[in-house]
């Protein structure tokens, strides 16, 4: 049984369907993207996985129906989002942005433990922890947000855009870091629209189109494949 | 933890005193200057109420001043003659403090989903609303007695003490307003412990986070309607304790004392000190409350040693200066007087 699997999700603006009826699955400890144009309901779809859009049809994760489910118990089940534009909190520290990344969690000495994980897999974090979130730069953010999300020990990770706005040099280091975390154990679900990054890094692909999957293969099928070539990887 | 010397224990033991003889200071330049405390005392309650809701959660508020109303007609109408009930205070002010605490859940369960102006719109109308009804409802069924309000509201009586009335203690005259001061200082205390504790606990940070991004708190596991709800709820519930004790000092309640200004001022008062920050907006209320009482007692008699007579109505300078203060204090200190922490920082990295 896959750990995360949405059958048939359909999400609705108004009377304009973003995603028309998408299934898709994601295994424990897998690397998957999802890709595609803008506005092919990506972003979307990753929403109604986080359960910030009303959606219909069935998503399970860790063997349990989680449409219908309220945002905030994800975390508690081992889904952590990472949201579009990172969403660090500004006013407050490094230190205290992660804090808030275990808000769910009980168990004080796995907190400290993993708190110390995040400082030595994001180095860069250990050195800023008193530093106001604002002030980071666009990558360290990303990284704060990444480490944020880990602090709430997820099982699958779903990473909405983490190279929007960021720097070719600052995406590669957070791309390092995603690779990183995903050696670590935890299942990610990336989607990104910098096909290429998006492919070379997971293991597996999805490719949507106008609220539809149209394609689902290895990464390096889709690499080598023509229809791919020529929409997402300038020829 | 740090251990606190001597200097320190000195610096409490001097505020202490400085506020418990303070009554007896102002009452030698006159009485008035006891109420006026107290009425300032008051702001502060109102002003750390919201500053949960406005300055802690990021929820702008407008309509503030209609749990200030709840309290205050909960309190006139169970301790007057208008209906003839007369509940003792432990009774009420409580009450008082809840019946705000569900109107603040009654505001806040509508509008979870609204922010920034367009919550500051509801809200404002939510303000209105309630003084509509307060000004209304005084037919086919005479509830609040409309705009001619209530009038001989019992004043607090706790303990056989009778807070209305001046009694000599060891020689010593305690005037009505002496008496309720120190009722007013001893919430204040209460108060003020309640908003630090805040401040500083699991769930003040879980107000910040949503303050800053609301997405992202829920991907942290906030459940963000109740901790926003609770935002309301308790900001609500200071506001009511501070209605109860203006109905009992003043006596007097009619919905004029809760208009759309007063809502302002007290949003004011929390802007100017520094959002966020229990100090900051100690002072802020504390700074609005007295400034405009010190223009209306020196301005006429400054005007006629210059001028021989008066040229501008107090009114009208206060106004002026308040506005003036305003835009200075935001040029200046953008972030408010005191401002909590994390403001200054962002805004010293930002400079």
């Amino acid at each position: 049984m896959p750990l995360m699997e949405a059958l048939d999700l359909k999400v609705h603006y108004g009377g304009i369907a973003a995603v028309k009826g998408v299934s898709f699955a994601v295994e424990e400890g897998e690397m998957v993207c999802l890709i595609g144009a803008n506005g092919a309901g990506k972003t979307s779809t990753l929403k109604a996985l986080a359960r910030l859009l009303p959606a219909t049809g069935e998503i399970r994760f860790a063997g349990q129906r989680i449409d219908g489910m309220p945002t905030h118990r994800l975390i508690r089940l081992g889904l952590a989002l990472v949201p579009e534009g990172r969403g660090v909190f500004a006013r407050l520290t490094v230190a205290e942005n992660l804090a808030m990344g275990a808000y769910a969690r009980e168990d004080a000495a796995g907190v400290a433990e993993d708190l110390a994980r995040v400082y030595e897999l994001l180095p860069r974090l250990a050195e800023r922890r008193r530093q106001l979130a604002g002030t980071l730069s666009g990558g360290e953010q990303q990284m704060l947000a990444l480490g944020r999300a880990l602090m709430g020990r997820p099982r699958l990770l779903l990473l909405d855009e983490p190279s929007m706005g960021l720097a070719p040099l600052l995406v590669e280091k957070v791309f390092e870091a995603i690779r990183a975390i995903a050696r670590t154990g935890v299942a990610i679900l990336l989607v990104e629209q910098n096909a290429h990054l998006a492919l070379t890094t997971c293991a597996r692909g999805y490719v949507m189109e106008s609220g539809r999957i149209t394609l689902a293969a290895p990464s390096a099928e889709l690499l080598a494949d023509a229809r791919v070539r020529a929409a997402y990887l300038g020829g | 933890m740090r251990q606190l010397r001597w200097p320190y224990w000195l610096g409490v033991l001097l505020v202490a005193a400085t506020l418990l003889l303070l009554p007896f200071a102002l009452s030698a330049i006159g009485t008035a200057w006891v109420r006026i405390t107290n009425l300032a005392i008051l702001f502060v309650f109102l002003a750390l109420g919201l500053n949960i809701v406005v300055g802690m959660a990021g929820l702008l508020d407008l309509g503030y001043v209609a749990f200030y109303a709840v309290g205050a007609y909960t309190w006139a109408l169970l301790a007057s003659p208008h209906f003839d009930v007369h509940w003792p205070a432990w009774a009420i002010l409580p009450l008082g403090a809840a019946l705000a605490c569900v109107a603040g859940v009654l505001l806040g369960a509508p509008t979870l989903r609204l922010r920034g102006d367009y919550l500051a719109i509801v809200t404002l109308g939510f303000g209105e609303i309630v003084r509509i009804f307060l000004n209304n409802l005084s037919a086919p069924f005479n509830i609040t007695n409309g705009p001619k309000g209530i009038t001989r509201i019992d004043g607090l009586s706790l303990a056989g003490i009778q807070f209305n009335a001046s009694e000599t203690f060891l020689g010593i005259p305690f005037t009505a307003p002496i008496k309720y001061y120190y009722v007013l200082l001893i919430l204040l205390l209460v108060i003020l412990i309640i908003n630090l504790r805040l401040a500083d606990s699991r769930i003040g940070r879980a107000w910040v986070a949503i303050r800053e991004d609301e997405i992202a708190a829920k991907a942290c596991g906030i459940d963000t309607r109740n901790v926003k709800l609770l935002a309301f709820a308790m900001g609500a519930s200071f506001g009511g304790i501070a209605g109860g004790m203006f109905a009992a000092i003043q006596g007097f309640v009619s919905p004029e004392s809760f208009v759309l200004n007063e809502s302002i001022m007290i949003l004011a008062m929390v802007v100017l000190g520094g959002m966020g920050n229990v100090w900051g907006v100690i002072a802020g209320a504390m700074l609005l409350s007295f400034v405009p009482e010190l223009l209306r007692y020196t301005v006429e008699p400054i005007q006629r040693a210059l001028f021989g007579r008066m040229l501008i109505e107090p009114e009208v300078l206060r106004m002026l200066i308040f506005g003036a203060a305003l835009v200075l204090t935001m040029r200046f200190r953008p972030a408010g007087l005191w401002p909590e922490k994390r403001h200054k920082q962002e805004m010293s990295v930002a400079s």
